[in-house]
């Protein structure tokens, strides 16, 4: 561990930031970023567009390598790994721009998430040994009850592309939770849905993370959503914080409404 | 006349298994390469060398000519791989290995240079070929059909997506350039059996260039697409040898043909199934409407 390092790792924390940076060149895309997720909370990262938030997934996820800090999971550092590391210690994404494996179908889509924990040997696989065989109809199986999770079941044989938005947003939970993550990170997953559909989404939220013993992290625009979900709201502005607490604590936050929500949204919250 | 039909499909056939290989690197894992001649010739002087100059038995040279391609495959994967090169800038590094290998095979001592290695034990038959066409094919769409081939079908879709499955993604590119190299040693190895003769000038860019044309004309994510494509691209020439220096206008203008009216290929995607066949069956008879 860095000297930097501040305070302790407790071990019901599932994630640890400490003073996370990222630079790109000159542009500082996080700065100092340091917060803790405890065991089974739902926390969401808010603020405006380019404040840092995805950039932040990036790093949790190893898609991009921190400047500087560190970052753990489960009070293990994991700072510097490779992404599909990463997602095999229990960290798993869906994005902000939906990012499915287009020319497969549903099920296969889950599958290849499934294969994640999925151990048999390369030669087995040439030969189709009888074991493979039982194992990738386990798989299909397996596969199902995660669509089912999110109501896709249905949907299985269907090419990913050709569903609708909102459904390609519900396969790419399906496909996160099928590796089986103790980490969700959901980066947006209301956008672009109407009031109604994205309080649908927020429920689904809700229900897989309770079914799954989850630990959440979301980053959302409507706020509906997110004052609903989180317990613990944390606040970005130009890559830095700009403030942590309870969603109550972060609609009276000045510094908030001023950069973020606007002051419209506190008059709103009262009529 | 029969011994020349025969000469044309063993010649496919040839092609065919270098092509399945090359369909599962690019077809299935969405990387391009220029330079497949090389993993070619290596095996086809790997399995030369042995049995002509130290007498090995025909299936082992081929076995070894196979595991030669290989090996040299995973040996150049290795670092282009690892640096995450774009799939362009792979094919270009590509392009460059397999000119160095040719301009190798000229210049060793073993290879005999230029004038190359005449008078090879004949031991390619049909049969042999036909088994071999069918291992590949069998060996191709059982990795495809497991986890190890769904990882690479990953890459290739959305190689981001596919890190946060969990998926190596160099590890991944790297497998199916190892088969894919392998399948063309192997055919390399029953190519040099077959004409008893190599020479280094057989293996040019010419020769990477019309592999993956067969896949990307057959289909990307499809093996029969391009084992069809391969079937047609020997066939079509040959068929049009009355037709001397125009043969190979037809062969270009075909490609650009199917480029324009079918950019998925072939068989884009799907394979080659009963069904379908009763679907043109059906649309036949009706005249053309689906």
């Amino acid at each position: 561990m860095s000297p930097t390092m501040e305070g302790t790792l407790h071990s019901d924390h599932v994630l640890e930031l400490r003073r996370v940076t990222k630079r790109f060149g000159g542009i500082t895309a996080c700065k100092d970023i340091t917060f803790d997720l405890a065991k089974g909370r739902i926390m969401g990262l808010i603020g405006p567009n380019g404040a840092g938030k995805t950039t932040a997934f990036n790093l949790i996820t190893g898609v991009y390598g921190v400047t500087e800090g560190s970052i753990a999971l489960e009070g293990q550092a994991i700072t510097g790994q490779r992404p599909d590391r990463i997602v095999r210690k229990g960290v798993a994404r869906t994005f902000q721009n939906i990012r499915l494996f287009r020319n497969l179908s549903v099920l296969e889509n889950v599958v290849i998430a499934l294969d994640c924990h999925e151990t048999y040997l390369l030669p087995a696989s040439f030969l189709r040994l009888p074991s493979v065989r039982r194992r990738e109809k386990a798989l299909r199986e397996e596969a199902m009850r995660f669509l089912e999770a999110v109501g896709l079941e249905d949907k299985a044989a269907a090419r990913a592309d050709s569903m609708p938005y909102g459904l390609q947003r519900k396969l790419e939970i399906a496909r996160a939770l099928a590796l089986k993550p103790r980490l969700l990170l959901l980066d947006e997953p209301a956008a672009g849905m109407n009031p109604e559909e994205s309080l649908d989404l927020a429920r689904l939220v809700r229900k897989i993370h309770d079914d799954f013993k989850l630990t959440t992290l979301l980053i959302e625009h409507h706020m509906d959503v997110v004052m609903s979900l989180c317990e613990r709201i944390f606040v970005m502005n130009f890559g830095e914080k700009l403030a942590e607490g309870t969603p109550e604590q972060i609609q009276q936050d000045p510094d908030v409404l001023k950069a973020y929500l606007g002051e419209g949204f506190k008059r709103a919250q009262h009529i | 006349m029969y011994q020349y039909i025969t000469g044309v499909i063993s010649l496919g056939l040839i092609y065919v298994i270098a092509t399945v290989g090359l369909s599962v690197f690019t077809g299935y894992t969405g990387l391009f390469s220029l330079g497949h001649a090389a993993f070619f010739a290596i095996g086809a002087y790997t399995a030369a060398i042995l049995t002509y100059f130290y007498g090995f038995n025909f299936y082992l040279a081929l076995a070894l000519g196979a595991a030669a391609g290989g090996l040299v495959g995973f040996l150049i994967g290795w670092p282009t791989l690892k640096a995450k090169l774009r799939t362009d800038y792979f094919a270009i590094a590509t392009l460059g290995f397999g000119e160095a290998i040719r301009v190798l095979l000229e210049n060793l001592p073993i290879t005999q240079g230029a004038r190359g290695l005449p008078g090879i034990r004949g031991e390619t038959t049909l049969p042999v070929l036909v088994v071999a066409a069918a291992l590949t094919i069998w060996l191709a769409w059982n990795l495809i059909h497991s986890r190890h081939g769904r990882a690479s079908i990953a890459i290739r879709e959305d190689f981001v997506a596919a890190e946060m499955m969990g998926v190596n993604v160099f590890m991944g590119r790297l497998r199916s350039l190892t088969f894919s190299a392998a399948s063309a040693g192997l055919a390399g190895g029953l190519f040099a059996h077959y004409f008893c003769f190599i020479q280094p000038s057989m293996f040019t860019s010419y020769m990477s260039t019309q592999m993956t044309a067969a896949v990307v004309a057959g289909g990307m994510g499809s093996i029969s697409g391009p084992v069809i494509a391969t079937l047609i691209f020997i066939g079509i020439p040959e068929a049009l040898r009355v037709a001397n220096i125009w043969r190979l206008v037809a062969y270009g203008l075909l490609l650009v043909l199917i480029m324009i009216y079918r950019p998925q290929g072939l068989m884009g995607y799907r394979e080659l199934s009963l069904d379908m066949i009763r679907g043109w069956y059906r649309r036949v008879l009706k005249g053309g409407k689906p």
